[in-house]
């Protein structure tokens, strides 16, 4: 019965009263009947003891080979732990770190110092407890405005989620506000959830928002500002009437949710899609409205995929083929593609999808139905949750916002009083070099925090180096660098069949011949901990080469019960591109970027020993044959994170 | 004569096991394919059969029904603590952790899991696995110590993780 997990490495003595019972396979109601048998029959316990193993025996035999069988089917049962695999069409996931053998994960004994550290300079999160998903970003009147899931009662989540609410000039200043909405409506007391804002062409904003009822069912509801003229958009009024939507027939009541921003249709009707799923295949509904109080449902979905399961925070937006400009959410026409994105909830990450959106029938198409959405390209390789974009009319950008929840345990989160934070927005446009993905960014702005550069050219390190970048501090930092891989040992080295995957390898420690290099972070002199953040070349038939990027947190912390899993894909590389990679480290997250924002990894880190004065920085070369030339610029990055007269008025 | 109660007495015996097996038959298949995606089969299908409600609940009852047993037994277990300490003041030093442990399960793990089966499973997932973490920490704290506690530990982490893939099913 529970064989996974012994516990016989003990050597306390088991009490009678039956603590030996169900490792010997015999359920708890025939265990009972010992119990009193037993008492009874002293005597003849030998034979009671045959009668009831024979009768249990008899009893599951009968059924369906039950607990005596399982006993030798135990080590499969781990695997179903990690994830329910690809035939089922859901990327293989392992969201939970797996237990390997019969050791349980221990905890460890966490000082409060190397949890203090944890709390990042310049990213966005509340001064504490639980956040999530990112809500209704948007620009008004001179202030940037992020809403997000805030659970005012602890450092995990829970139903009476709100929106909280603040504001910034630049995206990376930001001052808290007092929460804009909260569970106090039948339709949204279990919870004030995900929602977008829609801007009319006269300036009004309409807040569309799930909420979840008393009866825990998911409905849409209006919300707008109770005051326009306030830039700071305080007070919120929830539409009278709400909800304005609820789940539609076919549709399960706790498969609705997320709306996002709607965009003007050829005749001048508002569209906007909901999420949802159909058994195994994520849908999005689509709705019409001329008000926000009244909706049309679409009979065809714009867009479903098999076996992607529920699909969560969907966005649709158009961007640019030909432009350096992100594109307002209504915009179509020549020149324009369309991303569709869905969150996962089977596997908890963001995939993204190009192709073409045609306003008359309603449909959109992906440019390559084998990268369709949920089964192709992901924003991000690590970390990265219910990501939502906005349109930044101040500067004509697309930003994406996502969630970055911690891959710490829950208990570290409650003993250090907070959880989640949001990854730094990032510009969003079309990689007209490659044609067949997005590139991401951090928004400029964050450029503003850099101070103390430090520069090294053409740092030479052969197969098997680690050099030490002197930079002074190392938990705040903005790191560029590109990497050249000799020529020589890129033609003489032999074409191989290798088929290489950032996870299932051995991540920096895999030596190949022309990788993995790139940077160790947020690691302590002796190298006890480490994070790195690598390259990984393979030359495969015909001499093409493949490029993988990725991060590896097997070594990032000596701490047992945080995230070891290493994350990254391929990143396409054109002829005659360097390698570049740009990392900026701020504590608790790291955020790569390979080749411009192709391939974007976010990662959570814990170290318990490389932090404050002992994080540091080296460089390095596992390959066998190649050589690499480095040259790289490092700042430090100043903390954003300040308190201003606002949070007076805070939650 | 010896023989024939023995015989007796085994018949006596066999009999609750048919009984048993008449029960088992009846055992409704949702529990069975249920708790047969589980790392704990007979765990999870002896805990929900000894719950009336679960005949008729669908997944998301039968998930629910786990995470009172889980409450339940992480009940029993901080009482037990309380108890072991007082009984044993020498103990009472390496049981303060396991106390602590015990209270968060209780306070903070299952009404997250009870609050988010019914709305965004995902979450009940987190505090499950939440408990699973604790409960791990309290039985390496306790190594060496003779009390019903470890077992008590272990029940309710294993029933936690048996909780979190029933979970992974209703996403």
């Amino acid at each position: 019965m529970e064989d996974r997990i012994t516990i016989s490495h003990h050597p306390y003595t088991p009490l009678p009263d039956g603590d030996n019972a169900p490792s010997s396979g015999v359920s708890p109601a025939t265990q009972n009947g010992r119990r009193r048998s037993l008492k009874f029959v002293l005597v003849l316990s030998g034979v009671l003891a045959v009668g009831l193993i024979m009768g249990a025996m008899f009893s599951f035999s009968t059924n369906d080979g039950g607990a005596v069988k399982m006993s030798t089917e135990s080590p499969e049962k781990i695997s179903e732990l990690v994830g329910r695999g690809v035939s089922e069409g859901v990327s293989m996931k392992s969201f939970r770190r797996p237990l390997l053998g019969n050791e349980p994960p221990a905890n460890f004994p966490w000082n409060s110092n190397a949890l203090s550290w944890q709390r990042t300079a310049f990213h966005f999160q509340p001064t504490k407890n639980w956040m999530n998903d990112p809500n209704g970003p948007l620009f008004y009147k001179g202030w940037y405005h992020l809403f997000y899931q805030y659970n005012r009662d602890g450092a995990i989540w829970g139903k009476k989620i709100v929106w909280g609410h603040a504001v910034s000039r630049d995206l990376i200043h930001w001052n808290h506000l007092p929460v804009a909405m909260v569970t106090d409506q039948w339709y949204d007391v279990n919870g004030v959830w995900t929602g977008s804002a829609t801007i009319l062409p006269d300036g009004q904003i309409v807040m569309l928002y799930t909420g979840s009822t008393n009866e825990s069912v998911q409905v849409q509801n209006l919300a707008y500002p109770a005051d326009p003229s306030d830039p700071l958009l305080i007070e919120w009024i929830k539409y009278p009437n709400n909800p304005v939507l609820v789940p539609p027939p076919g549709i399960d009541f706790k498969d609705f949710r997320d709306p996002t921003t709607a965009w003007l249709t050829p005749e001048g009707m508002w569209r906007f899609v909901i999420g949802s799923k159909l058994n195994k295949t994520g849908i999005s509904l689509v709705y019409d409205t001329v008000d926000f109080k009244n909706f049309t449902l679409l009979d065809g979905l714009l867009h479903a995929v098999h076996g992607t399961g529920m699909w969560e925070c969907v966005d649709f937006y158009p961007i640019s083929k030909v432009g350096e400009n992100g594109l307002d959410t209504s915009i179509n026409g020549l020149g324009v593609k369309h991303v569709m994105k869905a969150s996962l909830d089977d596997d908890r990450n963001d995939y993204y999808a190009l192709g073409t959106y045609d306003p008359v029938s309603t449909t959109w198409v992906p440019d390559n139905p084998k990268m369709d959405v949920g089964i192709g390209l992901r924003y991000d390789y690590g970390i990265y949750y219910a990501s939502k974009t906005f349109y930044d009319s101040n500067k004509k950008r697309r930003v994406l916002w996502s969630w970055i929840k911690e891959t710490d345990s829950e208990l570290s989160d409650i003993k250090k009083g907070w959880a989640s934070v949001q990854g730094i927005p990032r510009t969003i446009l079309f990689d007209h070099k490659t044609g067949s993905n997005l590139l991401q960014w951090p928004v400029e702005e964050v450029n503003k925090l850099r101070s103390n550069k430090t520069v090294f050219e053409n740092l030479e390190v052969n197969g098997g180096a680690v050099v030490p970048l002197e930079i002074g501090l190392g938990s705040q930092l903005d790191i560029t660098a590109e990497f050249e891989v000799d020529k020589k040992s890129l033609e003489s080295v032999q074409e191989s069949n290798e088929v290489y995957d950032c996870k299932n390898s051995m991540g920096a420690a895999g030596r190949g011949a022309l990788g993995p290099f790139g940077l160790l972070i947020l690691a302590d002199e002796q190298l006890l901990e480490q994070t790195p953040i690598y390259f990984y070349i393979v030359k495969g038939s015909g001499g093409d080469l493949k490029t993988f990027f990725c991060a590896d947190h097997s070594r990032s912390s000596e701490a047992t019960d945080v995230d070891k899993e290493i994350y990254g894909s391929i990143v396409p590389v054109l002829r005659g591109e360097k390698l570049t990679v740009r990392i900026l480290v701020d504590h608790s997250i790291v955020e790569s970027f390979s080749q411009g924002g192709r391939t974007c990894i976010t990662s959570r880190v814990y170290p318990t020993k490389a932090i404050y004065n002992n994080a540091k920085v080296f460089l390095f070369n596992n390959a066998t044959e190649a050589k690499i030339t480095a040259s790289l610029n490092i700042w430090q990055m100043n903390t954003a994170q300040r308190h201003s007269h606002f949070t007076e008025l805070m939650m | 004569m010896l023989i024939n109660l023995s015989f007796i007495i085994l018949l006596l015996v066999l009999s609750p096991c048919s009984l048993l097996v008449k029960a088992q038959h009846q055992t409704n298949s949702l529990i069975l394919d249920t708790c047969k995606k589980t790392p704990n089969y007979a765990l999870c299908v002896s805990t929900l059969r000894s719950n009336p409600h679960s005949s008729t609940a669908d997944v998301a009852g039968l998930g629910l029904i786990l995470v009172g047993a889980v409450k339940a037994k992480s009940t029993a277990g901080l009482k037990t603590i309380s108890e072991l300490s007082r009984a044993n003041p020498a103990l009472k030093k390496r049981l303060s952790q396991c106390m602590e442990d015990y209270k968060m399960i209780l306070s903070a793990f299952i009404p997250e899991a009870e609050q988010a089966i019914g709305g965004d499973p995902k979450f009940a997932e987190d505090g499950m696995n939440g408990i699973a973490d604790v409960t791990a920490q309290c039985v390496k704290s306790l190594q060496g110590v003779r009390a019903p506690l470890p077992s008590t530990n272990k029940l309710v982490h294993d029933l936690s993780l048996v909780t979190v893939s029933i979970i992974r099913t209703m996403l």
